[in-house]
């Protein structure tokens, strides 16, 4: 199909913070946040898998929030915090959500585990996951194909647990 | 994805005028539908108007007790606000059944209920489809149409619509709070989605310009008897095969008040009021209902796939009511899923919790 091309369509410059660094960045309208992210700004640590929102490899936080990255247009988000799979671990100490991953043995081939780890961390924040078919509806945006399912909801069972016995302010 | 300009008004005023003046604009706000159909192809909007400049974000109740979603809330604030989960939990639950946890934290309250159907066809540029090229024909009629309409469709269209939020809404007669060139107007909720007729690239009763600013609905009578139950391939993060928003109002053993949405078998969501006000009065006993869904159901034809859903929907149109009949108790969900008549998969209804 010929490629229509509309009239005016210029780029725009956008501030994010990404994974605690602050960019200005320039962007064209179409450009999806996963795009910019893997693209320009080689953050390959978060995966496109289907690009149409239905598996959440593409899962980052956005000010905190879980959400598909595939769906949402960079130019969107100016200003916005967003955290991805390589923004969690503090230097070689790894995020609680990765550490139970791996003590879980929470993955096989791997590829969807940064959108795995970061929905799990967005769960967690949102408070609403207690029981173990709590957790495993609100990861039901995240498809693994390996069928790491179980040890998946163990590992963010732990981490809950974890959450749940310390000290809240 | 086709390329396209992109504009971010600050006011109402400045994205209608936009809107209204570009035939090609359309409107982002979440984006978790409308990115999805450009890269699909099938939107090719020349302007993308990004309305989240706007101030549309709150949730608030009235001195008069009536709910009000800013369009621009996220489904997920809007079905875990305090005042949703208490005074209008089946919304919260209709909300909960859709989509995954990352789609509700987008996805906004006005993009929800203007979200286009999900029909294969709509979705697939190489096909005919009235709705998405009007005049090129319908390839579910006689094609794949497991998932599709069953009431109140036309030669030219049998597609669904997708939302669980609308069913409940429909169910609540929520008013949708529009703003164009024209003004604001108040549009009633079952005069808000149109079914197809020779029109099925209308989805609705918007005018050209118009921005939805707010979903309102007043309070719930409803007490506990009320229920959102959705039958689906999978048992979460999938669409409606069917769903039902049903809610009840007894006076003693006599049905006072009766509201039943479908979901998942019509171009909108499927109520009849007039169906609803012949049973207020008469007794509620599961054979009542009974009679209730076949009225609700008259004149469903299935086109193929979808005949299982003439034998689906009576019982969810019937059953829930009976639930909550004649001893008013809230059904325990998990009950609902292990020993419901047909293992209907049920999201529970949200329950504040604490640790």
């Amino acid at each position: 199909m010929p490629e229509a091309v509309a009239p005016e369509t210029g780029t725009h410059t956008i501030s994010l913070t990404i994974d605690g660094a602050e960019r200005s960045i320039i962007v064209d309208p179409w450009t999806t946040l996963l795009d910019l992210l893997r693209g320009p700004l080689g953050k390959t640590g978060t995966k496109k898998g289907c690009d149409h929102g239905q598996c959440g490899a593409c899962t980052v936080l956005i000010d905190g929030k879980r959400i598909n990255s595939c769906l949402t247009l960079a130019v969107m988000k100016d200003g916005a915090e967003i955290t991805t799979i390589e923004g969690l671990a503090t230097g070689d100490d790894l995020h609680p959500m990765q550490q139970a991953f791996v003590e879980h043995d929470a993955f096989q081939c791997g590829y969807c585990t940064p959108g795995q780890i970061c929905s799990a961390v967005g769960l967690v924040n949102e408070g609403h996951a207690h029981e173990r078919h709590e957790i495993r509806e609100l990861m039901s945006g995240n498809i693994c194909r390996c069928g790491a399912y179980t040890n998946i909801v163990d590992a963010v069972q732990s981490v809950l647990d974890q959450t749940a016995k310390a000290p809240t302010p | 994805m086709m390329r396209f300009s992109y504009s971010r008004p600050q006011t109402i005023a400045e994205a209608a005028a936009a809107l209204a003046a570009d035939p090609s604009a359309q409107v982002i706000a979440g984006g978790t539908n409308l990115v999805d159909l450009m890269k699909y192809d099938v939107t090719r909007p020349g302007t993308v108007i990004d309305i989240n400049g706007l101030d549309l974000r709150g949730i608030a109740v009235d001195g008069e007790g009536t709910l009000h979603l800013g369009a621009l809330a996220a489904n997920a604030d809007t079905a875990y606000h305090p005042d949703v989960e208490s005074g209008w939990p089946l919304l919260s639950s209709a909300i909960l059944a859709a989509a995954s946890a990352q789609l509700r934290n987008a996805a906004t309250n006005g993009g929800n209920i203007l979200q286009r159907t999900r029909c294969y066809y709509f979705y697939d540029p190489s096909t005919p489809c009235n709705k998405r090229r009007p005049g090129s024909g319908c390839g579910a009629l006689n094609g794949v149409n497991r998932i599709h309409a069953i009431l109140g469709e036309s030669p030219d269209c049998i597609a669904t619509h997708p939302s669980d939020m609308a069913v409940a809404l429909a169910a609540l007669d929520a008013v949708v709070r529009v703003e164009g060139p024209a003004g604001e107007r108040q549009i009633p909720f079952d005069d808000f989605h149109r079914l197809p007729g020779d029109r099925p690239d209308l989805d609705n009763t918007m005018e050209r310009g118009e921005i939805v600013t707010a979903i309102s609905v007043r309070p719930q009578k409803f007490g506990q008897h009320h229920t959102y139950l959705k039958l689906r391939d999978r048992q979460s993060y999938a669409f409606a095969l069917v769903s039902v928003a049903a809610a009840i109002r007894l006076e003693g053993d006599t049905i006072d008040e009766l509201r039943v949405a479908l979901g998942g078998v019509a171009h909108k969501p499927w109520r009849r009021k007039d169906v609803e006000g012949e049973f207020a009065g008469r007794p509620a006993t599961r054979q009542t209902f009974e009679a209730f869904a076949a009225a609700l159901l008259e004149g469903a034809t299935g086109h193929g796939q979808n005949d299982f859903k003439l034998d689906l929907a009576p019982a969810p149109s019937s059953v829930p009511l009976s639930r909550h009949t004649p001893v008013p108790r809230r059904i325990s969900p998990q009950r609902w899923c292990s020993d419901g008549p047909l293992g209907f998969s049920h999201r529970p209804a949200p329950q504040p919790r604490r640790r």
